[in-house]
């Protein structure tokens, strides 16, 4: 049971909440530069919960980390873990990071 | 006293003590300034003789990438916002005196030379507006339209040349295009041609003669030499990264305040932690300066002789400072976390630096790099001082 456990992907909710602190200020704040505050979009796209309608959490999570080639969406891959990827998508898609 | 003489009394002296009040009151605008508090939608009024904060005006939207411009008077800011607000903002009465909402998003703004005209970059609905720095009407609607389908381009790099005319660049279409309001009527639009994948950001020289634009998508920068008889587009510093790989951007560089000393502009690589030198006569490359990070704004201190950087994220808790005549750094300090914006007094004495995640502004003398003070402001983005309002490009 515990080695099943083990192998299902990390939840977003193992995540302390020291650290969805960091995350949620790191979303509006840095993000928000190019995605404006309000994640209205930018020079970035807009990322308001209608915005990502249709795109599923691990989706925008696998954006996050990998970033978009040949766009200025850099992948962050190494200052973000998978677990901080997809909190975060599933925070956009709630509309819960403004 | 007959009871007339004494009304008459009252009123004059009444009369003199408001007149005494209006005179204590009485000052200069030269030495204000304004920061935005990005997450309040806050511009805070400062004073940087006395180093301190007048007063906060609040009301003015998503002000997250805002910037400001000064009236030739030195009176009023205009402040940009993202969310496609243009505030007007009285720095002595310390008020809002207009704001119009003129598009959807936006992203920073110019004033003329004759301070008449305000100009404002859009994102959505892309291209540029232009409004009365008196009355903030609309002047005139420039969509930035291209392709066979003419849809409009984001636009960036909006700076002021000489003779009431704007320049702009083109995110999505990378091209070049010039405003130009010296007649009356409709103004007259230059397009320069394509200047390369997706032109961030850009800026003119003090002298107004240079226009750059900063390419995320290519390695080089798009220069217009407007002194020309017929400006054009050329290609300088091209591929000057080439082979290289590349590091993530964390956060784009901002082009404006490139330093001139000895000959030389210092600007920030796109990707690299590097500062480029670049011959300001001949455009070509004249050495490179390895930084602690992938640098965002690397500002000249008024008199040109050091450059003073800060880092895209996560390594945007350190200020180096760069000497120019040998391209080394003398000087790194780490003021707190979030490091975003300097602003040098006009002629260089201190320097004021925003640390966003700390809460505060920091104020150095500019030589010794002693604290000189330091001011509680929430989440502090760009510092703005009304000097600017004498400056070409600013």
């Amino acid at each position: 049971m515990l080695m099943c456990l083990a192998s299902v992907p990390v939840s977003a909710q193992d995540l302390t909440a020291q650290r969805q602190a960091e995350l949620r200020n790191l979303v509006v704040q840095d993000c928000g530069s190019c995605h404006g505050m309000t994640l209205k979009g930018g020079l970035g796209s807009a990322l308001r919960p209608s915005d990502l309608d249709g795109v599923d959490a691990s989706t925008i999570a696998q954006i996050v980390l990998d970033g978009v080639p040949g766009k200025p969406m850099p992948p962050w891959r190494g200052l973000l873990s998978d677990a901080d990827a997809l909190w975060i998508a599933i925070a956009l898609k709630a509309g819960d990071l403004k | 006293m007959k009871p007339l003489r004494l009304v008459a009394f009252m009123i004059a002296l009444t009369a003199f003590s408001i007149a005494a009040a209006a005179q204590s009151q009485l000052r200069g605008t030269g030495d204000l300034g304004v920061i935005v508090e990005r997450a309040n939608g806050s511009v805070c009024i400062v004073d940087t003789s006395a180093r301190s904060v007048l007063s906060c005006v609040e009301g003015l939207g998503d002000l997250s990438h805002a910037s400001a411009v000064f009236s030739r008077d030195q009176r009023y800011a205009y402040v940009f916002g993202r969310d496609g607000g243009l505030t007007k903002v009285d720095l002595l009465e310390q008020r809002i005196v207009k704001r119009v909402l003129q598009a959807g998003n936006s992203i920073g703004g110019a004033i003329s030379d004759d301070g008449q005209l305000i100009a404002v970059s859009n994102y959505k609905p892309g291209g540029i507006k232009v409004f009365d720095a008196g009355s903030l009407n609309q002047i005139a609607d420039i969509p930035a339209t291209y392709g066979a389908d003419g849809e409009r381009s984001k636009t960036v790099g909006l700076v002021d040349a000489p003779g009431r005319r704007f320049i702009f660049t083109l995110y999505d279409a990378g091209e070049v295009w010039m405003a130009d309001f010296a007649e009356p009527g409709a103004p007259k639009i230059t397009k320069f041609g394509r200047a390369g994948e997706l032109p961030y950001d850009a800026l003119i020289t003090g002298d107004g003669r240079h226009y750059i634009a900063g390419l995320f998508g290519e390695d080089g920068l798009a220069h217009i030499d407007l002194w020309d008889d017929v400006p054009k587009i050329d290609r300088i510093l091209d591929g000057y990264g080439k082979g290289e790989e590349k590091l993530p951007v964390y956060k784009m560089p901002h082009l404006e305040g490139w330093a001139l000393a000895g000959g030389k502009f210092i600007l920030p690589a796109v990707g690299r932690s590097e500062l480029l030198a670049l011959d300001a006569s001949t455009f070509k490359p004249a050495g490179r300066i390895s930084v602690h990070g992938q640098p965002v704004f690397a500002i000249a201190r008024p008199d040109g002789r050091q450059v003073w950087v800060n880092f895209a994220h996560p390594l945007n808790d350190t200020i180096q400072v760069v000497d120019v005549p040998t391209l080394k750094v003398v000087h790194q300090f780490k003021p707190g976390p979030a490091i975003l914006h300097m602003e040098f007094t006009p002629r260089g004495h201190e320097v004021w630096v925003s640390v966003r995640d700390a809460n505060k502004v920091e104020i150095y003398d500019a030589r010794t790099f002693e604290k000189r003070g330091e001011l509680a402001l929430r989440k502090p983005s760009g510092v703005f001082f009304a000097a600017r309002a004498n400056r070409i490009g600013l």
